[in-house]
C-alpha cells in the first residue's frame, strides 16, 4: 500500500498582532513547528503501515526551504520518503491555489492508495485544503476521522466525528482522509531513525517540475480570493476597567451582577 | 504573473534591515547585496504598503474580467440531518436578507434530501424568494460526492452570485468540495459579511492564525462561497411566505459514490453551550482541574453553563462541546463571565456578540479587555474566594429573613 501524508510548517506562536497605529504586523518570535494536527495524521499512517505488509509512507509539504525540518521530523517518526515543493511563485496562494498545487505535487509523486492529512492547520484554521485537494485529484474524501476500523484490499472502514453524531463509512481506494485531533497518541521521532536518515536528501522540487507548470494557476494569480486589507480586531470603546484589591474587585463584580439583575 | 518586485538599486543596508524586520513571514533573504523574496511570502503586501517608499512594488498580471452582471442571487444551502434543518441555515437566510438590501438580488435556498418539503416551506417562512428542492432517495443521507453533483447542477442552471454554507462539520467538508468543483474561492468561518452594490461579497475573518482580521474578496470569480459559524448572525423573523418553491430535476445527476455509509449514530446529548443564556468561561489561568471548584458558588448562584478555552479541552478537563471559540462553539449569551482567559482571537470571535461581557484577568493588557464591557484587573485565585464569601453572606442573609 502507498500512503501519502501532507504536512505543513506553521508558526510556533499564534501571537501575531497588528500595530493599531501603523497597521504593521508584529510577531512574537520567528519559531516554526509542525502543524500539531499533522502529528495525528502521521501517527495514523504509521499505524496503518504496521497493520499492513509492504506499506510505504511518503510525506509531502509545500512551503519555504526551511519546511524541510518538518519533513525530517516525519521521516524520524516513521515515513519512508519526503518531498518538498517550494517556489516563490506560490506566494499568496489561497485555499484553491494551495489545494491545486498539492494535487499537482501528488501527481508528480505518482501512484498512491491513501492520502492522509491533518484535519486543519493552526495558522489557516480552515480545514478546507484536504477536501479541495481530493476534488482536484478526483477521489473521495472522508473528514474528521478518529478511528481506522478496518483495512480491506480495496477499501478502508473509518469512523468520523461530527457535532452531534458519529458516522462509520466504507470508502474505496484511492481516497483522502483527514484525521481529527486526539484520534491517537502520536509517537515521538525516533533516534534510531534519525541516524538512519542522516544522509537522506529531501527531494525538493519547484513549479517547473509539475505537470502543469503555468504560473497563472498558482500563487496570487491562481487564487480566486484575495486579501484586501488586514486590521486589528475592533475594540469596545465604552469598556469600564475596574482595579483595586481583591476584596474591592469582588464587591464590584457582585454589584455589576446585581445591577444587571443576574443575582 | 503577479509578484512583488524589489527595486535593488534603491536599497541600502538600513532599508534592507527595515524590510527584513517588517515582514511578518520572514520572506526576505539578503545575500550578496541582493534582496530576494522566498517562498514564505504570503503576498500580504505589507512591504509594499508600509515599507520604505519605492522599494517594493506589486506587479500585477492582466486578467480577462468576468461579466459579473450575469450572476444573480444570494443562495443559502439548507443543511439537514435526518430531515431536521440545522438552525445556522435560517441565520444565513437572515444575513442574505441584509445583503439583498445592499445589492438588490433574490435570496435562494437550496434544499437537498428525501421527503424534505417541510424544510423548503420553512425556508420560505424565513424569507427566501426562491427555494430549490432536490428530492431523491439517494439524497436521504448526506454524501459529499452526490451532494456536490447536486450543487454543480444547481449552479449550472441558476448561475448564482453567492452561496453561503453553515460552518458546521458537514459544511466544512461540503463547501470546499463544491468550491474546487466550481473552481472558485471559499472563505472559511467568516465573522462578518457585507456586499457591494454590484454584488461583490466582502468576507471578514481572523487571519494568519493571529490576532488579526482580514478583509477578503473574490474579485473575478463566481460564485462567491463562504462558510459562517452557527450563532454568528441572528435568526430572522418568520414572515408570511412571499417566495416560490421549485422542484428541480434530478434524473441527470450522478448518484454513484465511492463512499458508503455503514452506520450513523447520535451522540448522547450534552446540553449545548451554544444555547446557554448565562456562561462562565474558564481559561488557562486555572492551574489544576480541582481549582475549577472555585467557580461553583457563582455558577450555582447564576445557574450558568460552564464553557472553556482550547487549552482546557486539550487538558481533557471538558467535553469538546464545551469549547468556546472559532474552533469550538460560537456563543451569544445574555451574560458571559470570562475567568483567567488570555483572549486569543479565535476565542474572542466566538463570543464577542454576547450581550454583557465581564472579564477577570491579572494581565492588564489582556486582549479580552478590549471587547469586554467590564474589565476586572485581578487574579482569579484572589478575586474568586472573595466573591464566594460575598455570595455566602448574601445566602445566609436570605436564610435569616
Amino acid at each position: 500500500m502507498k500512503i501519502i501524508t501532507c504536512i505543513k510548517q506553521v508558526p510556533a506562536s499564534s501571537n501575531v498582532q497588528v500595530d493599531p497605529k501603523t497597521g504593521v504586523l508584529i510577531r512574537e518570535g520567528n519559531n516554526v513547528k509542525m502543524n500539531p494536527f499533522d502529528l495525528y495524521a502521521l501517527e495514523t499512517a504509521c499505524q496503518i503501515k504496521s497493520m499492513t505488509s509492504d506499506t510505504k509512507i511518503h510525506s509531502i509539504s509545500m512551503g519555504p526551504i526551511s519546511a524541510k525540518s518538518v519533513l525530517k521530523e516525519a521521516l524520524y517518526m516513521g515515513c519512508d520518503e519526503a518531498t518538498l515543493i517550494s517556489d516563490r511563485r506560490f506566494a499568496g496562494a489561497d485555499v484553491l491555489a494551495t489545494s491545486y498545487t498539492l494535487s499537482q505535487l501528488v501527481n508528480y509523486i505518482g501512484s498512491y492508495d491513501l492520502i492522509i492529512c491533518g484535519k486543519q492547520t493552526t495558522d489557516g484554521d480552515t480545514a478546507q485544503v484536504g477536501p479541495e485537494m481530493a476534488e482536484f485529484l478526483g477521489i473521495p474524501h472522508v473528514p474528521y476521522v478518529n478511528e481506522v476500523i478496518k483495512i480491506n484490499d480495496k477499501s478502508i472502514i473509518l469512523k468520523s466525528e461530527y457535532d452531534d453524531y458519529d458516522e462509520i463509512v466504507e470508502v474505496f481506494f484511492p481516497c483522502l482522509i483527514t484525521i481529527d485531533k486526539g484520534a491517537n497518541v502520536p509517537r515521538l521521532p525516533s533516534y534510531r531513525r534519525k541516524l538512519k536518515f542522516m544522509d537522506y536528501k529531501i527531494n525538493t522540487i519547484t513549479l517547473k517540475d509539475l505537470e502543469d507548470p503555468d504560473p497563472i494557476h498558482y500563487g496570487l494569480d491562481g487564487s480566486p480570493t484575495q486579501v484586501d486589507e488586514i486590521f486589528p480586531p475592533q475594540k469596545r470603546t465604552e469598556a469600564i476597567r475596574i482595579e483595586g484589591n481583591s476584596n474591592e474587585l469582588a464587591t464590584q463584580l457582585f454589584r455589576i451582577l446585581k445591577e444587571s439583575k443576574f443575582v | 504573473m503577479s509578484y512583488i518586485k524589489v527595486n535593488q538599486d534603491k536599497l541600502n543596508d538600513k532599508l534592507v534591515k527595515e524590510l527584513i524586520e517588517l515582514c511578518p513571514f520572514d520572506a526576505f533573504e539578503y545575500e550578496d547585496t541582493y534582496l530576494s523574496i522566498n517562498a514564505s511570502c504570503k503576498m500580504c503586501q505589507i512591504c509594499v504598503k508600509n515599507g520604505p517608499e519605492g522599494i517594493c512594488e506589486l506587479i500585477e498580471s492582466k486578467k480577462a474580467n468576468i461579466d459579473k452582471t450575469k450572476y444573480k442571487g444570494i443562495a443559502v444551502y439548507v443543511e439537514q440531518h435526518h430531515k431536521n434543518a440545522h438552525p445556522v441555515s435560517w441565520e444565513l437566510l437572515g444575513k442574505a436578507k441584509e445583503l439583498q438590501k445592499k445589492s438588490n438580488q433574490d435570496i435562494y435556498a437550496i434544499v437537498i434530501g428525501h421527503d424534505v418539503r417541510h424544510l423548503a416551506e420553512e425556508a420560505l417562512i424565513y424569507g427566501a424568494n426562491h427555494v430549490f428542492i432536490y428530492d431523491h432517495v439517494a439524497y436521504a443521507n448526506f454524501n459529499v460526492e452526490i451532494y456536490t453533483n447536486v450543487m454543480e447542477a444547481f449552479y449550472k442552471n441558476h448561475q448564482c452570485n453567492t452561496i453561503l454554507f453553515g460552518s458546521t462539520p458537514l459544511g466544512r467538508s461540503f463547501a470546499p468540495k463544491v468550491a474546487a468543483r466550481l473552481k472558485t474561492g471559499l472563505t472559511a468561518d467568516c465573522t462578518m459579511l457585507d456586499m457591494t452594490e454590484s454584488g461583490d461579497l466582502i468576507q471578514i475573518r481572523p487571519a494568519f492564525g493571529g490576532n488579526i482580521m482580514a478583509k477578503i474578496n473574490t474579485p473575478n470569480h463566481r460564485p462567491q462561497l463562504a462558510t459562517i459559524r452557527y450563532k454568528m448572525f441572528d435568526k430572522p423573523e418568520r414572515i408570511k411566505p412571499i417566495g416560490k418553491m421549485h422542484i428541480e430535476p434530478t434524473h441527470e445527476i450522478d448518484t454513484k459514490s465511492k463512499i458508503d455509509l455503514i452506520e450513523s449514530f447520535e451522540k448522547p446529548k450534552v446540553k449545548d453551550i451554544s444555547d446557554a443564556e448565562i456562561i462562565i468561561a474558564v481559561g488557562r489561568a486555572f492551574k489544576k482541574q480541582k481549582d475549577l471548584e472555585l467557580i461553583e458558588p457563582l455558577r450555582k448562584r447564576l445557574n450558568a453553563e460552564v464553557g472553556c478555552t482550547r487549552p482546557l479541552i486539550e487538558n481533557g478537563w471538558f467535553d469538546p462541546r464545551k469549547q468556546i471559540g472559532l474552533s469550538g462553539r460560537t456563543v451569544k449569551p445574555k451574560l458571559i463571565i470570562n475567568l483567567g482567559i488570555s483572549g486569543a482571537v479565535q476565542f474572542i470571535e466566538g463570543m464577542k456578540e454576547s450581550e454583557l461581557i465581564i472579564s477577570v484577568n491579572s494581565d492588564r493588557h489582556n486582549k479580552l479587555f478590549d471587547i469586554s464591557h467590564y474589565s476586572i484587573v485581578g487574579d482569579i485565585y484572589e478575586v474568586l474566594p472573595q466573591l464566594n464569601q460575598l455570595i455566602d453572606q448574601i445566602l445566609e442573609a436570605n436564610h435569616e429573613l
